[in-house]
């Protein structure tokens, strides 16, 4: 028998168990894919408010008086153009162009910047920012010292703000705020996951099962729901925010992936700009578009995808949409073939099934 | 839960026999498993099916599941109402959700097949 290694469990693992969570080993942690159900979990989050235990993620922290120089380094994004307090979507590349991971970086302080990571990467981002690291600064995995809820959904701002003395409608969109929840020192973002407003609050693990309950309660009259995998999945696919291991991974790039916009070319040497100013000259192979089913049928993850009657490209996510009532996805494509408006088939159980690419993101929240 | 006059396979299918005709469909347990159902993919009327042969497909929004033909025969009747509401099959799974109605060409079929108290030791032992 193979030694297999025994599930991580967030701190939160009993409450969702107590709850009736279906529990599924996501990536080697014991995580709940559903409560009640997908359908009504997604629609909790956007017509009202859901909470996410996503404290499987991963936290690494690196610190130092050049602590913004090896961030900067390590990352695609303009580091250098983040305040203190403000948050910044980027990717941790490979010197080849392909994603170690994509993150969220934290300007805490001029030396000290918080990465919020992958679960499943985060020992392999660790190793791979603290290999890169010729700078003074200092690199730790922390993901220990942080539970992770998500508040998100129209109602997430009343939820939270019940519990917080910070002013929650002071927080801006991709910034932060660190301050308390219920007592607990907390680090609130306004950052999320789901295409919707909320927050994603960072806490001592201990106090997580608390403020988890204590939550709840407070969006009770909102009509709050504990929200899933699954859902944060079809909430995040409507919203065409990547996943590492669909949309993105060691074989991608940041141009491939359509997240052009995390990559500042003109920011200074960072690893992996050499092989993206390549790609830029030579032109893209693939790019990522996103499609809606026209036949019967539902796109799932790894099918072919068929153009011109020829195998093209593979769908890296695909499911139906609770909110659209239809069946959509992601794939790539030749990039010359991967605009909106064109006819291309998914292989579906050995039969060929239409399907047209769209303009992404499927779902945008009304502002 | 599970009704005495049906018999049921491990692969979660029920059948119940009516002279020479089984109709067929998928337990509550299987439901359950899968969650929110939004997709049924059947064979057309006239089909020819094998015991053990992929009788279709029942997707949830999380997942494929392959449904396995429990008893030869010909298929001489389709739910056409799950086309349109897959989700029935969530609410009425052994009634009004059933799938397929077969002409069996192999009772004897029928036999190798669980009784509800075998399903049911059988599901609770998988927990």
């Amino acid at each position: 028998m193979p030694d297999v290694p025994p599930l991580r469990a967030t701190p939160l693992n009993s409450v969702h168990r107590a709850l009736g969570a279906r529990m599924v080993d996501f990536g080697g942690w014991d995580m709940p894919v559903q409560y009640t159900g997908i359908v009504e979990e997604h629609r909790a989050v956007r017509t009202a408010v859901g909470l996410f235990d996503v404290s499987h993620m991963g936290e690494i922290e690196i610190r130092g008086p050049e602590a913004g120089l090896l961030t900067d380094h390590v990352t695609t994004n303009a580091v250098a153009r983040l305040q203190p307090g403000q948050v910044q979507y980027s990717g941790l590349l490979y010197d080849h162009g392909g994603f170690v991971d994509d993150v969220l970086v934290h300007k805490v302080a001029d030396d000290h910047y918080f990465l919020c990571v992958n679960a499943s990467n985060q020992d392999k981002d660790f190793a791979h920012i603290r290999s890169n690291n010729r700078f003074d600064a200092t690199v730790e995995n922390a993901g220990g010292r942080y539970a992770q809820i998500a508040v998100q959904g129209p109602q997430a701002r009343a939820t939270l703000q019940k519990l917080t003395p910070v002013d929650l409608a002071a927080i801006r969109r991709y910034w932060f705020a660190d301050g308390e929840v219920s007592g607990c020192p907390a680090r609130i973002a306004r950052t999320g996951y789901t295409g919707e407003a909320g927050y994603e609050i960072y806490i001592p693990p201990a106090d997580a099962p608390r403020l988890w309950n204590e939550l709840l309660a407070a969006g009770c009259e909102f009509g709050v729901k504990p929200v899933g995998l699954g859902a944060r999945n079809t909430l995040r696919l409507e919203a065409k925010l990547a996943l590492y291991g669909h949309e993105i991974d060691a074989s991608i790039s940041p141009f491939e992936a359509d997240l052009a916009w995390i990559v500042k070319l003109d920011k200074g040497d960072f690893i992996g700009r050499d092989a993206l100013l390549k790609q830029r000259e030579s032109g893209l192979r693939r790019k990522l578009v996103g499609f809606e089913m026209r036949g019967r049928g539902i796109a799932r993850d790894g099918y072919e995808v068929l153009s011109n009657g020829v195998p093209a490209g593979w769908v890296t996510s695909g499911s139906p949409s609770p909110t659209l009532n239809k069946n959509i996805g992601l794939c790539y494509l030749p990039a010359e073939e991967a605009q909106p408006g064109k006819p291309i088939q998914v292989m579906i159980r050995n039969q060929p099934v239409d399907a047209v690419t769209v303009e992404t993101p499927f779902y945008k929240r009304a502002k | 839960m599970y009704p005495e006059n049906f018999r049921y396979t491990k692969e979660h299918e029920w059948v119940l026999v009516e002279e020479d005709t089984a109709t067929i469909g998928i337990t509550d347990h299987a439901q359950q498993e899968l969650g929110d159902i939004v997709f049924v993919d059947l064979p057309k009327a006239g089909a020819r099916l094998e015991q053990g042969a992929s009788l279709g497909s029942v997707e949830s929004v999380k997942a494929v599941s392959d449904i396995y033909t429990p008893v030869s025969g010909e298929v001489t009747e389709v739910n056409a109402t799950l086309a349109d509401k897959p989700e029935a099959l969530n609410r009425d799974p052994h009634g009004a959700a059933w799938l397929v109605k077969v002409k069996l060409s192999n009772a004897a079929e029928v036999e190798g097949l669980l009784s509800a108290a075998d399903y049911q030791a059988y599901i609770g032992a998988e927990k």
